[in-house]
Protein backbone atom coordinates (compact mmCIF):
# COMPACT_ATOMS: atom_id res chain seq x y z
CA UNK A 1 0.00 0.00 0.00
CA UNK A 2 1.39 3.29 -1.06
CA UNK A 3 0.42 5.19 2.02
CA UNK A 4 2.41 8.34 2.53
CA UNK A 5 2.11 9.49 6.12
CA UNK A 6 2.11 13.27 6.17
CA UNK A 7 3.20 15.00 9.26
CA UNK A 8 0.65 17.60 10.24
CA UNK A 9 2.61 20.53 11.53
CA UNK A 10 1.32 22.25 14.63
CA UNK A 11 -0.10 25.68 13.88
CA UNK A 12 2.14 28.60 14.57
CA UNK A 13 1.02 31.32 16.94
CA UNK A 14 0.19 33.65 14.05
CA UNK A 15 -1.94 30.95 12.45
CA UNK A 16 -3.80 30.28 15.66
CA UNK A 17 -4.83 33.90 15.97
CA UNK A 18 -6.36 33.67 12.46
CA UNK A 19 -5.45 37.29 11.92
CA UNK A 20 -2.90 36.88 9.08
CA UNK A 21 -5.32 34.55 7.30
CA UNK A 22 -8.18 37.01 7.69
CA UNK A 23 -5.94 39.80 6.43
CA UNK A 24 -4.97 37.82 3.34
CA UNK A 25 -8.63 36.97 2.78
CA UNK A 26 -9.54 40.63 3.04
CA UNK A 27 -6.85 41.43 0.50
CA UNK A 28 -8.28 38.80 -1.87
CA UNK A 29 -11.79 40.20 -1.70
CA UNK A 30 -10.48 43.75 -2.00
CA UNK A 31 -8.60 42.89 -5.17
CA UNK A 32 -11.76 41.32 -6.56
CA UNK A 33 -13.52 44.69 -6.45
CA UNK A 34 -11.28 46.01 -9.21
CA UNK A 35 -11.37 42.95 -11.42
CA UNK A 36 -13.81 42.77 -14.34
CA UNK A 37 -17.30 41.60 -13.55
CA UNK A 38 -18.52 38.32 -14.94
CA UNK A 39 -22.25 39.05 -14.97
CA UNK A 40 -24.16 39.01 -18.25
CA UNK A 41 -26.74 41.82 -18.04
CA UNK A 42 -29.33 39.54 -19.55
CA UNK A 43 -31.99 41.39 -21.49
CA UNK A 44 -29.42 43.80 -22.93
CA UNK A 45 -26.64 41.26 -23.42
CA UNK A 46 -27.54 37.85 -24.81
CA UNK A 47 -25.54 34.70 -24.24
CA UNK A 48 -23.67 33.19 -27.18
CA UNK A 49 -25.58 30.06 -28.22
CA UNK A 50 -23.25 27.14 -28.91
CA UNK A 51 -23.74 25.07 -32.11
CA UNK A 52 -25.98 22.06 -31.57
CA UNK A 53 -28.10 23.90 -29.02
CA UNK A 54 -31.61 22.48 -28.68
CA UNK A 55 -33.98 25.41 -28.45
CA UNK A 56 -37.59 25.74 -29.48
CA UNK A 57 -38.51 23.33 -32.33
CA UNK A 58 -39.22 25.20 -35.55
CA UNK A 59 -40.23 24.41 -39.13
CA UNK A 60 -37.93 25.52 -41.92
CA UNK A 61 -38.29 26.33 -45.59
CA UNK A 62 -36.03 25.17 -48.39
CA UNK A 63 -33.86 27.65 -50.37
CA UNK A 64 -36.78 28.18 -52.78
CA UNK A 65 -38.95 29.36 -49.92
CA UNK A 66 -41.22 26.31 -50.00
CA UNK A 67 -42.35 24.31 -46.98
CA UNK A 68 -40.12 21.34 -46.48
CA UNK A 69 -42.52 19.43 -44.28
CA UNK A 70 -44.54 16.85 -46.17
CA UNK A 71 -46.72 16.00 -43.14
CA UNK A 72 -45.47 12.43 -42.90
CA UNK A 73 -46.26 12.66 -39.17
CA UNK A 74 -43.14 10.76 -38.10
CA UNK A 75 -42.34 13.52 -35.62
CA UNK A 76 -45.85 13.34 -34.27
CA UNK A 77 -45.46 9.61 -33.70
CA UNK A 78 -42.00 9.82 -32.18
CA UNK A 79 -42.65 12.77 -29.92
CA UNK A 80 -42.38 11.36 -26.37
CA UNK A 81 -44.68 13.86 -24.62
CA UNK A 82 -47.06 14.01 -27.61
CA UNK A 83 -46.53 17.71 -28.06
CA UNK A 84 -46.86 17.71 -31.87
CA UNK A 85 -50.21 17.56 -33.64
CA UNK A 86 -50.28 17.54 -37.46
CA UNK A 87 -53.23 17.72 -39.82
CA UNK A 88 -51.99 16.53 -43.24
CA UNK A 89 -53.07 18.39 -46.29
CA UNK A 90 -52.81 18.38 -50.07
CA UNK A 91 -51.04 21.03 -52.07
CA UNK A 92 -53.43 23.07 -54.21
CA UNK A 93 -52.99 22.32 -57.91
CA UNK A 94 -52.94 25.99 -58.93
CA UNK A 95 -49.55 26.68 -57.27
CA UNK A 96 -47.05 26.20 -60.09
CA UNK A 97 -43.90 26.65 -57.96
CA UNK A 98 -44.96 23.81 -55.66
CA UNK A 99 -46.08 21.56 -58.47
CA UNK A 100 -43.85 18.60 -57.66
CA UNK A 101 -43.91 18.89 -53.88
CA UNK A 102 -45.63 15.87 -52.52
CA UNK A 103 -47.70 17.14 -49.63
CA UNK A 104 -47.77 19.83 -46.93
CA UNK A 105 -49.31 20.06 -43.50
CA UNK A 106 -52.63 21.79 -43.30
CA UNK A 107 -52.03 22.50 -39.64
CA UNK A 108 -48.94 21.92 -37.53
CA UNK A 109 -49.16 22.64 -33.79
CA UNK A 110 -46.44 22.17 -31.19
CA UNK A 111 -47.65 22.55 -27.65
CA UNK A 112 -44.66 24.15 -25.92
CA UNK A 113 -46.11 23.36 -22.51
CA UNK A 114 -45.60 19.69 -23.36
CA UNK A 115 -42.38 19.88 -25.39
CA UNK A 116 -39.34 18.54 -23.54
CA UNK A 117 -36.78 19.78 -26.10
CA UNK A 118 -35.49 16.24 -26.65
CA UNK A 119 -34.82 16.82 -30.34
CA UNK A 120 -36.25 13.44 -31.49
CA UNK A 121 -38.50 15.21 -34.02
CA UNK A 122 -35.45 16.77 -35.63
CA UNK A 123 -33.63 13.45 -35.59
CA UNK A 124 -36.50 11.50 -37.11
CA UNK A 125 -37.52 13.97 -39.81
CA UNK A 126 -36.75 12.49 -43.28
CA UNK A 127 -37.19 15.85 -44.98
CA UNK A 128 -34.97 17.85 -42.59
CA UNK A 129 -37.91 20.13 -42.08
CA UNK A 130 -37.98 20.49 -38.30
CA UNK A 131 -35.05 21.90 -36.34
CA UNK A 132 -34.45 22.82 -32.74
CA UNK A 133 -32.81 26.17 -33.18
CA UNK A 134 -31.40 28.97 -31.01
CA UNK A 135 -34.65 30.28 -29.60
CA UNK A 136 -34.31 29.77 -25.81
CA UNK A 137 -36.67 32.35 -24.36
CA UNK A 138 -40.34 31.50 -24.69
CA UNK A 139 -43.15 32.82 -22.57
CA UNK A 140 -46.85 33.51 -22.72
CA UNK A 141 -49.75 34.53 -20.55
CA UNK A 142 -52.18 31.76 -21.53
CA UNK A 143 -52.04 28.12 -22.49
CA UNK A 144 -53.26 29.13 -25.96
CA UNK A 145 -50.26 31.38 -26.43
CA UNK A 146 -47.93 28.55 -25.60
CA UNK A 147 -49.08 26.49 -28.60
CA UNK A 148 -46.96 27.29 -31.65
CA UNK A 149 -49.06 27.10 -34.80
CA UNK A 150 -47.75 26.56 -38.30
CA UNK A 151 -47.24 30.21 -39.24
CA UNK A 152 -45.41 30.88 -35.97
CA UNK A 153 -43.24 27.79 -36.51
CA UNK A 154 -42.22 28.93 -39.99
CA UNK A 155 -41.63 32.45 -38.73
CA UNK A 156 -39.29 31.13 -36.04
CA UNK A 157 -37.61 28.66 -38.37
CA UNK A 158 -36.71 30.71 -41.39
CA UNK A 159 -34.84 29.12 -44.28
CA UNK A 160 -32.14 26.49 -44.08
CA UNK A 161 -29.69 26.94 -46.97
CA UNK A 162 -29.24 23.21 -47.64
CA UNK A 163 -28.17 21.86 -51.03
CA UNK A 164 -30.58 18.95 -51.49
CA UNK A 165 -33.09 20.56 -53.87
CA UNK A 166 -35.18 17.44 -53.60
CA UNK A 167 -38.27 18.84 -55.31
CA UNK A 168 -36.22 20.51 -58.04
CA UNK A 169 -34.62 17.15 -58.82
CA UNK A 170 -38.06 15.49 -58.78
CA UNK A 171 -39.27 18.14 -61.17
CA UNK A 172 -36.27 17.68 -63.47
CA UNK A 173 -36.73 13.91 -63.39
CA UNK A 174 -40.42 14.25 -64.20
CA UNK A 175 -39.63 16.57 -67.09
CA UNK A 176 -37.19 13.98 -68.45
CA UNK A 177 -39.77 11.25 -68.24
CA UNK A 178 -38.64 9.68 -64.95
CA UNK A 179 -36.04 7.54 -66.75
CA UNK A 180 -34.81 6.02 -63.54
CA UNK B 1 -27.06 82.31 14.74
CA UNK B 2 -28.85 79.32 16.24
CA UNK B 3 -29.84 81.12 19.44
CA UNK B 4 -33.54 80.84 18.61
CA UNK B 5 -33.25 77.05 18.89
CA UNK B 6 -31.92 77.21 22.43
CA UNK B 7 -34.70 79.58 23.44
CA UNK B 8 -37.35 76.99 22.56
CA UNK B 9 -39.07 74.92 25.18
CA UNK B 10 -36.87 71.93 26.15
CA UNK B 11 -39.61 69.51 25.12
CA UNK B 12 -39.78 71.03 21.63
CA UNK B 13 -35.98 70.96 21.44
CA UNK B 14 -36.04 67.31 22.38
CA UNK B 15 -38.69 66.54 19.80
CA UNK B 16 -36.71 68.35 17.11
CA UNK B 17 -33.57 66.42 18.02
CA UNK B 18 -35.46 63.15 18.02
CA UNK B 19 -36.90 63.93 14.61
CA UNK B 20 -33.43 64.84 13.40
CA UNK B 21 -32.12 61.47 14.57
CA UNK B 22 -34.89 59.62 12.77
CA UNK B 23 -34.47 61.70 9.61
CA UNK B 24 -30.72 61.08 9.51
CA UNK B 25 -30.22 57.56 10.86
CA UNK B 26 -33.17 55.94 9.10
CA UNK B 27 -32.02 56.86 5.57
CA UNK B 28 -28.40 56.18 6.55
CA UNK B 29 -29.34 52.68 7.68
CA UNK B 30 -31.24 52.19 4.44
CA UNK B 31 -28.24 53.39 2.48
CA UNK B 32 -26.12 50.91 4.41
CA UNK B 33 -28.34 48.05 3.31
CA UNK B 34 -27.95 49.20 -0.27
CA UNK B 35 -24.21 49.60 0.21
CA UNK B 36 -24.12 46.08 1.59
CA UNK B 37 -25.72 44.74 -1.59
CA UNK B 38 -23.41 46.79 -3.76
CA UNK B 39 -20.21 45.93 -1.87
CA UNK B 40 -21.06 42.25 -1.81
CA UNK B 41 -21.72 42.40 -5.54
CA UNK B 42 -18.40 44.03 -6.30
CA UNK B 43 -16.56 41.52 -4.17
CA UNK B 44 -18.24 38.68 -6.03
CA UNK B 45 -17.65 40.07 -9.52
CA UNK B 46 -21.25 41.15 -10.05
CA UNK B 47 -22.59 44.60 -10.92
CA UNK B 48 -25.17 44.50 -8.14
CA UNK B 49 -28.47 46.43 -8.15
CA UNK B 50 -28.34 48.76 -11.14
CA UNK B 51 -31.79 48.93 -12.72
CA UNK B 52 -34.14 51.21 -10.82
CA UNK B 53 -34.31 54.79 -12.06
CA UNK B 54 -36.68 57.71 -11.69
CA UNK B 55 -37.78 58.91 -15.16
CA UNK B 56 -36.95 62.58 -14.71
CA UNK B 57 -33.47 61.70 -13.49
CA UNK B 58 -32.98 59.39 -16.46
CA UNK B 59 -33.24 62.51 -18.62
CA UNK B 60 -30.01 63.91 -17.14
CA UNK B 61 -27.37 62.72 -19.63
CA UNK B 62 -24.41 61.27 -17.72
CA UNK B 63 -25.33 61.64 -14.08
CA UNK B 64 -28.59 59.75 -14.54
CA UNK B 65 -26.89 56.67 -15.93
CA UNK B 66 -24.16 56.90 -13.30
CA UNK B 67 -26.69 57.02 -10.47
CA UNK B 68 -28.64 54.18 -12.04
CA UNK B 69 -25.53 52.01 -12.26
CA UNK B 70 -24.73 52.91 -8.66
CA UNK B 71 -28.18 51.63 -7.74
CA UNK B 72 -29.14 54.57 -5.54
CA UNK B 73 -32.79 54.40 -6.58
CA UNK B 74 -33.06 50.85 -5.33
CA UNK B 75 -33.01 52.48 -1.92
CA UNK B 76 -36.33 54.13 -2.74
CA UNK B 77 -37.80 51.10 -4.43
CA UNK B 78 -36.76 48.80 -1.57
CA UNK B 79 -38.08 51.20 1.02
CA UNK B 80 -41.32 51.71 -0.88
CA UNK B 81 -41.78 48.00 -1.30
CA UNK B 82 -41.23 47.25 2.38
CA UNK B 83 -43.49 50.09 3.42
CA UNK B 84 -46.46 49.15 1.27
CA UNK B 85 -46.17 45.39 1.43
CA UNK B 86 -48.84 43.36 3.14
CA UNK B 87 -47.92 42.80 6.78
CA UNK B 88 -48.48 39.18 7.62
CA UNK B 89 -48.82 38.26 11.29
CA UNK B 90 -48.72 34.48 11.69
CA UNK B 91 -51.57 32.96 13.64
CA UNK B 92 -49.41 31.21 16.21
CA UNK B 93 -47.56 34.23 17.56
CA UNK B 94 -48.12 36.33 20.63
CA UNK B 95 -49.35 39.40 18.76
CA UNK B 96 -48.54 42.06 21.33
CA UNK B 97 -44.91 41.07 21.84
CA UNK B 98 -44.53 40.14 18.19
CA UNK B 99 -45.37 43.69 17.16
CA UNK B 100 -43.54 45.23 20.10
CA UNK B 101 -40.22 43.59 19.23
CA UNK B 102 -39.33 45.61 16.09
CA UNK B 103 -40.24 48.85 17.84
CA UNK B 104 -38.06 47.82 20.75
CA UNK B 105 -35.23 47.12 18.32
CA UNK B 106 -35.38 50.63 16.90
CA UNK B 107 -35.59 52.52 20.19
CA UNK B 108 -32.16 51.73 21.71
CA UNK B 109 -30.52 51.98 18.32
CA UNK B 110 -31.80 55.51 17.83
CA UNK B 111 -31.33 56.52 21.45
CA UNK B 112 -27.60 55.80 21.49
CA UNK B 113 -27.08 58.20 18.60
CA UNK B 114 -27.87 61.12 20.87
CA UNK B 115 -24.83 60.64 23.09
CA UNK B 116 -22.33 60.06 20.29
CA UNK B 117 -20.52 63.29 19.37
CA UNK B 118 -20.13 63.67 15.61
CA UNK B 119 -18.04 66.79 15.24
CA UNK B 120 -16.54 69.76 17.01
CA UNK B 121 -15.82 73.46 16.57
CA UNK B 122 -13.63 75.88 18.45
CA UNK B 123 -15.01 78.79 20.43
CA UNK B 124 -13.26 82.15 20.73
CA UNK B 125 -11.02 80.82 23.50
CA UNK B 126 -9.85 77.94 21.31
CA UNK B 127 -11.56 75.24 23.34
CA UNK B 128 -13.18 72.42 21.38
CA UNK B 129 -16.96 72.30 21.74
CA UNK B 130 -18.26 68.86 20.66
CA UNK B 131 -21.34 68.65 18.49
CA UNK B 132 -23.60 66.18 20.23
CA UNK B 133 -27.33 65.98 20.77
CA UNK B 134 -27.15 65.09 24.46
CA UNK B 135 -23.82 66.00 26.03
CA UNK B 136 -23.95 63.65 29.01
CA UNK B 137 -20.82 63.05 31.00
CA UNK B 138 -21.31 59.29 31.20
CA UNK B 139 -20.87 59.17 27.41
CA UNK B 140 -19.65 55.72 26.57
CA UNK B 141 -21.41 54.16 29.56
CA UNK B 142 -24.70 55.42 28.15
CA UNK B 143 -23.87 53.91 24.76
CA UNK B 144 -23.07 50.53 26.31
CA UNK B 145 -26.08 50.59 28.62
CA UNK B 146 -28.65 51.58 26.02
CA UNK B 147 -27.33 49.67 23.03
CA UNK B 148 -27.33 46.46 25.06
CA UNK B 149 -31.08 46.90 25.46
CA UNK B 150 -31.32 46.11 21.76
CA UNK B 151 -30.89 42.45 22.61
CA UNK B 152 -34.28 42.45 24.34
CA UNK B 153 -35.94 42.98 21.00
CA UNK B 154 -34.16 39.92 19.58
CA UNK B 155 -35.14 37.74 22.52
CA UNK B 156 -38.67 39.10 22.44
CA UNK B 157 -38.96 38.50 18.70
CA UNK B 158 -37.60 34.99 19.07
CA UNK B 159 -39.91 34.19 21.96
CA UNK B 160 -43.05 35.84 20.63
CA UNK B 161 -42.69 34.11 17.27
CA UNK B 162 -43.58 30.83 19.00
CA UNK B 163 -41.59 28.78 16.56
CA UNK B 164 -38.37 26.84 16.86
CA UNK B 165 -35.91 28.65 14.62
CA UNK B 166 -36.67 32.14 15.91
CA UNK B 167 -36.48 30.82 19.44
CA UNK B 168 -33.04 29.32 18.86
CA UNK B 169 -31.96 32.55 17.19
CA UNK B 170 -33.07 34.58 20.17
CA UNK B 171 -31.31 32.30 22.64
CA UNK B 172 -28.11 32.38 20.65
CA UNK B 173 -28.26 36.14 20.30
CA UNK B 174 -28.61 36.65 24.03
CA UNK B 175 -25.79 34.21 24.85
CA UNK B 176 -23.52 35.83 22.31
CA UNK B 177 -24.19 39.35 23.49
CA UNK B 178 -23.56 38.52 27.13
CA UNK B 179 -20.32 36.74 26.22
CA UNK B 180 -18.86 39.62 24.29
CA UNK B 181 -20.17 42.48 26.42
CA UNK B 182 -17.57 41.70 29.09
CA UNK B 183 -14.56 41.65 26.77
CA UNK B 184 -15.82 44.80 25.06
CA UNK B 185 -16.14 46.77 28.27
CA UNK B 186 -12.80 45.53 29.60
CA UNK B 187 -11.05 46.51 26.39
CA UNK B 188 -12.03 50.19 26.61
CA UNK B 189 -11.14 50.64 30.27
CA UNK B 190 -7.43 51.35 29.46
CA UNK B 191 -8.53 54.27 27.29
CA UNK B 192 -10.42 55.85 30.14
CA UNK B 193 -7.69 55.04 32.64
CA UNK B 194 -5.40 57.05 30.41
CA UNK B 195 -7.85 59.93 30.03
CA UNK B 196 -8.80 60.19 33.67
CA UNK B 197 -5.54 61.33 35.19
CA UNK B 198 -5.51 61.27 39.00
CA UNK B 199 -6.60 64.48 40.67
CA UNK B 200 -8.97 65.51 37.89
CA UNK B 201 -12.73 65.17 37.67
CA UNK B 202 -13.51 61.79 36.13
CA UNK B 203 -15.29 61.44 32.82
CA UNK B 204 -16.54 58.79 30.42
CA UNK B 205 -17.17 61.34 27.70
CA UNK B 206 -16.36 60.27 24.16
CA UNK B 207 -15.51 63.84 23.22
CA UNK B 208 -12.89 63.77 25.95
CA UNK B 209 -11.35 60.70 24.35
CA UNK B 210 -11.04 62.60 21.08
CA UNK B 211 -9.57 65.57 22.90
CA UNK B 212 -6.83 63.33 24.28
CA UNK B 213 -6.00 62.22 20.75
CA UNK B 214 -5.65 65.86 19.63
CA UNK B 215 -2.98 66.91 22.12
CA UNK B 216 0.41 68.18 20.93
CA UNK B 217 3.47 65.96 21.12
CA UNK B 218 4.21 62.43 20.01
CA UNK B 219 2.19 60.63 22.69
CA UNK B 220 -0.59 63.21 22.80
CA UNK B 221 -1.21 63.30 19.08
CA UNK B 222 -1.17 59.61 18.35
CA UNK B 223 -4.48 57.83 18.07
CA UNK B 224 -5.35 55.25 20.67
CA UNK B 225 -5.25 52.47 18.10
CA UNK B 226 -1.49 53.08 17.97
CA UNK B 227 -1.12 53.35 21.75
CA UNK B 228 -3.42 50.42 22.55
CA UNK B 229 -3.64 48.15 19.50
CA UNK B 230 -4.78 45.14 21.50
CA UNK B 231 -7.60 47.10 23.11
CA UNK B 232 -8.68 48.28 19.67
CA UNK B 233 -8.59 44.74 18.29
CA UNK B 234 -10.62 43.26 21.14
CA UNK B 235 -13.08 46.12 20.94
CA UNK B 236 -13.42 45.67 17.18
CA UNK B 237 -14.03 41.93 17.42
CA UNK B 238 -16.54 42.44 20.20
CA UNK B 239 -18.20 45.13 18.12
CA UNK B 240 -18.72 42.63 15.34
CA UNK B 241 -20.27 40.24 17.83
CA UNK B 242 -22.41 42.90 19.49
CA UNK B 243 -23.85 44.10 16.21
CA UNK B 244 -24.57 40.51 15.13
CA UNK B 245 -22.48 40.94 12.03
CA UNK B 246 -20.74 38.18 10.17
CA UNK B 247 -18.77 36.18 11.19
CA UNK B 248 -20.76 36.36 14.43
CA UNK B 249 -24.25 36.26 12.96
CA UNK B 250 -25.59 33.72 15.41
CA UNK B 251 -28.86 35.60 15.89
CA UNK B 252 -29.69 35.31 12.22
CA UNK B 253 -27.76 32.30 10.93
CA UNK B 254 -29.42 32.20 7.55
CA UNK B 255 -27.74 28.91 6.78
CA UNK B 256 -28.85 26.90 9.78
CA UNK B 257 -31.77 28.82 11.37
CA UNK B 258 -33.61 30.05 8.24
CA UNK B 259 -33.59 33.66 9.43
CA UNK B 260 -33.09 33.30 13.16
CA UNK B 261 -35.11 35.68 15.27
CA UNK B 262 -36.82 37.34 12.31
CA UNK B 263 -37.93 34.17 10.53
CA UNK B 264 -41.62 34.94 11.13
CA UNK B 265 -41.33 38.61 10.27
CA UNK B 266 -42.08 40.28 6.99
CA UNK B 267 -42.53 43.64 5.34
CA UNK B 268 -41.97 46.74 7.43
CA UNK B 269 -41.50 44.99 10.77
CA UNK B 270 -38.69 42.98 9.23
CA UNK B 271 -37.10 46.08 7.76
CA UNK B 272 -37.21 47.77 11.18
CA UNK B 273 -34.95 45.00 12.50
CA UNK B 274 -32.56 45.74 9.72
CA UNK B 275 -32.62 49.47 10.25
CA UNK B 276 -31.84 48.74 13.90
CA UNK B 277 -28.99 46.42 12.96
CA UNK B 278 -27.45 48.89 10.57
CA UNK B 279 -27.84 51.80 12.96
CA UNK B 280 -26.12 49.72 15.64
CA UNK B 281 -23.39 49.19 13.09
CA UNK B 282 -23.12 52.91 12.32
CA UNK B 283 -23.07 53.83 16.00
CA UNK B 284 -20.57 51.09 16.78
CA UNK B 285 -18.34 52.37 13.99
CA UNK B 286 -18.76 55.88 15.34
CA UNK B 287 -17.74 54.82 18.84
CA UNK B 288 -14.74 52.93 17.48
CA UNK B 289 -13.68 55.97 15.46
CA UNK B 290 -14.05 58.24 18.47
CA UNK B 291 -12.18 55.96 20.84
CA UNK B 292 -9.41 54.58 18.68
CA UNK B 293 -9.27 56.37 15.35
CA UNK B 294 -8.97 59.94 16.52
CA UNK B 295 -12.58 61.04 16.04
CA UNK B 296 -12.67 64.15 13.86
CA UNK B 297 -8.89 64.58 13.63
CA UNK B 298 -7.89 64.09 10.02
CA UNK B 299 -4.60 62.25 10.60
CA UNK B 300 -2.54 61.02 13.54
CA UNK B 301 -0.50 63.91 14.94
CA UNK B 302 -2.57 66.33 12.81
CA UNK B 303 -5.47 67.44 15.04
CA UNK B 304 -8.49 69.27 13.72
CA UNK B 305 -7.26 72.66 15.00
CA UNK B 306 -4.01 72.33 13.02
CA UNK B 307 -5.90 71.23 9.93
CA UNK B 308 -8.24 74.20 10.26
CA UNK B 309 -5.26 76.55 10.50
CA UNK B 310 -3.61 74.97 7.46
CA UNK B 311 -6.81 75.42 5.46
CA UNK B 312 -7.19 78.96 6.78
CA UNK B 313 -10.65 78.45 8.25
CA UNK B 314 -9.66 78.50 11.92
CA UNK B 315 -11.72 81.63 12.61
CA UNK B 316 -14.96 80.25 11.17
CA UNK B 317 -16.63 77.91 13.69
CA UNK B 318 -19.30 76.89 11.19
CA UNK B 319 -16.77 75.77 8.57
CA UNK B 320 -14.67 73.99 11.17
CA UNK B 321 -17.80 72.25 12.44
CA UNK B 322 -18.76 71.07 8.98
CA UNK B 323 -15.17 70.00 8.30
CA UNK B 324 -15.09 67.96 11.50
CA UNK B 325 -18.42 66.30 10.66
CA UNK B 326 -17.15 65.44 7.17
CA UNK B 327 -13.94 63.91 8.55
CA UNK B 328 -15.84 61.97 11.19
CA UNK B 329 -18.44 60.70 8.73
CA UNK B 330 -15.73 59.69 6.26
CA UNK B 331 -14.13 57.55 8.95
CA UNK B 332 -17.47 56.08 9.94
CA UNK B 333 -18.22 55.21 6.32
CA UNK B 334 -14.81 53.57 6.04
CA UNK B 335 -15.57 51.55 9.16
CA UNK B 336 -18.98 50.52 7.81
CA UNK B 337 -17.26 49.44 4.63
CA UNK B 338 -14.86 47.43 6.76
CA UNK B 339 -17.81 45.73 8.45
CA UNK B 340 -19.20 44.72 5.04
CA UNK B 341 -15.77 43.81 3.74
CA UNK B 342 -15.26 41.38 6.61
CA UNK B 343 -18.76 39.97 6.14
CA UNK B 344 -18.05 39.01 2.55
CA UNK B 345 -14.59 37.63 3.37
CA UNK B 346 -14.69 35.61 6.56
CA UNK B 347 -16.79 32.46 6.85
CA UNK B 348 -19.18 32.15 9.78
CA UNK B 349 -18.09 30.73 13.09
CA UNK B 350 -19.84 27.77 14.61
CA UNK B 351 -21.77 28.46 17.80
CA UNK B 352 -19.29 26.68 20.06
CA UNK B 353 -16.41 28.48 18.38
CA UNK B 354 -18.05 31.79 19.17
CA UNK B 355 -18.46 30.85 22.82
CA UNK B 356 -14.88 29.61 22.97
CA UNK B 357 -13.52 32.75 21.37
CA UNK B 358 -15.53 34.98 23.66
CA UNK B 359 -14.95 33.33 27.01
CA UNK B 360 -11.64 31.51 26.62
CA UNK B 361 -9.74 33.88 24.38
CA UNK B 362 -11.04 37.44 24.36
CA UNK B 363 -12.04 37.72 28.02
CA UNK B 364 -8.66 36.59 29.48
CA UNK B 365 -6.90 38.62 26.84
CA UNK B 366 -8.84 41.75 27.70
CA UNK B 367 -8.20 41.25 31.41
CA UNK B 368 -4.46 40.82 30.77
CA UNK B 369 -4.56 43.86 28.54
CA UNK B 370 -6.30 45.84 31.25
CA UNK B 371 -3.75 44.80 33.88
CA UNK B 372 -0.84 45.66 31.61
CA UNK B 373 -2.17 49.11 30.80
CA UNK B 374 -3.26 49.77 34.38
CA UNK B 375 0.29 49.16 35.58
CA UNK B 376 1.84 51.02 32.66
CA UNK B 377 -0.44 54.03 33.12
CA UNK B 378 0.17 54.02 36.87
CA UNK B 379 3.92 54.14 36.24
CA UNK B 380 3.68 56.87 33.58
CA UNK B 381 1.17 59.11 35.35
CA UNK B 382 2.69 58.77 38.82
Amino acid sequence: MAVIPLERKPLTFAERTYLPQIASGLWTTFKRIFQPQVTLSYPEQRPAIPPGYRGVPTLVRDPNGREKCVSCQLCEFVCPPKAIRITPGEIPADQADRAHVEKAPQAFDIDMLRCIYCGLCQEVCPEEAIFLQNQYSLSGYTREEMVNHKDKLYELGGTIPDQHYKWDQKKTAAEHGNTH
Amino acid sequence: MFDFFFQLHPVIQGLAKGLAVIMVIFPLAGACSLAERKVSAWMQGRPGPNRAIVPWIAWIPLLGVFLQKLGVFHLMSDGGKLLFKEEPVPGHVNKFYFILAPALAIMPAFTTVTVVPFGAYFDAAGAAIPLVLADVDIGLLAVFAVSSLGIYSLILAGWASNSKYPFLGGVRASAQLISYELAMTMSVIPVFLWINAPGQPGTMSLAKAVEFQSLPGFWGGSWFILLMPLSALIFLISLFAETNRHPFDMAESESDLVGGFHTEYGAFKWSLFFVAEYSHMIIGSGVFVLLFLGGWNPLPWVPLSTAAQLLGVAGLPLVVGVLSIVIFLAKVVAMVFFFMWVRWTVPRFRYDQIMKLGWQKLLPLSIANLLFYAIAIAVIQK
